[in-house]
């Protein structure tokens, strides 16, 4: 499996590490109540098919990645900075 | 009082010569991390030109000039190498001198020595001089950039010096085998 960082290029996928769903750059207000924040910290689908997750290029230029993968092929559909979508 | 001697990262290791690769360990001098502040990536680069003139390297290339050289090593961080640092007003400046080893890696057979270790295209179609990239060297993280038609540079944390010289040398070995 190979990503396409924005940055370096398309690198093995043995430099980079895996964190999760993407969801996490989605931080509720700290005044959402419970069930915002138990949702953002606990809750997260498991989709057969198209994720985007968060990927960090340890060995590499060292950003944030959402990617988006296919959990069923393995196919990688494209990478962006998480900084972007995350501002 | 006591006699201090400075022993550098590979001292007593390299150089070796194995097959048609020699690997040799390279001084690079007084060695300055620069992390530009949000917004200030031209000023910087600005700045460096003028006192250096060489500016702040794009992602994935190096710089030179006289003896001073910059190497991008990441997202927003370059090394400064082989000069003393500028007043930089409008970036994080850090030491990092002798935190470094450096080791130049050349000959016939230094792609394919690399080839075993770096999972990276290093050919020269792809990978040309004045090149870099942060990459991994066997289970390290590395910064390699080619210095020459045959020859690459790569830097290591300190404390990986003897693991580089290892995997290095047992890659070359390996090639030399073949024949
Ligand atoms: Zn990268």
């Amino acid at each position: 499996m190979r990503i396409p960082c924005p940055i370096c290029g398309t690198r093995d996928r043995r430099e980079f590490t895996y964190q999760g769903a993407a969801e996490l750059l989605r931080r509720p207000a700290p005044d959402a109540g419970d069930a915002a924040w138990d949702d953002y910290l606990h809750n997260r689908d498991n989709p057969c098919g198209e994720a985007r997750d968060l990927w960090f290029h340890e060995a590499g230029c060292g950003a944030w990645l959402v990617v988006e993968r296919d959990t069923a092929t393995h196919e990688v559909m494209g990478a962006e900075l998480a900084e972007k979508v995350a501002s | 009082m006591a006699n201090l001697v400075a022993l550098s990262p590979c001292e007593g290791l390299l150089p070796q010569t194995i097959g048609a690769v020699t690997i040799a360990e390279i001084d690079p001098g007084p060695v300055t991390a620069i992390l530009p502040f949000k917004g200030q990536d031209k000023a910087v680069g600005e700045a460096l030109k003028s006192a250096l003139g060489l500016g702040f390297p794009a992602p994935g290339r190096s710089q030179s000039k006289g003896g001073a050289r910059a190497i991008w090593v990441g997202k927003g961080e370059a090394l400064l190498m082989g000069a003393a640092c500028p007043d930089l007003a409008g970036a994080a400046c850090v030491d990092q001198s002798d935190a470094w080893c450096v080791v130049e890696i050349v000959g016939d057979r230094a792609e394919d020595v690399l080839a075993r270790l770096v999972p990276l295209d290093l050919r020269a179609s792809q990978f040309k001089r004045g090149h870099t990239a942060r990459t991994l060297l066997g289970r390290m993280t590395a910064s390699a950039t080619r210095s020459g038609a045959k020859a690459f540079e790569i830097m290591v944390f300190r404390s990986m010096a003897e693991t580089l010289v290892e995997e290095l040398t047992r890659a070359a070995g390996a090639v030399a085998a073949r024949g």
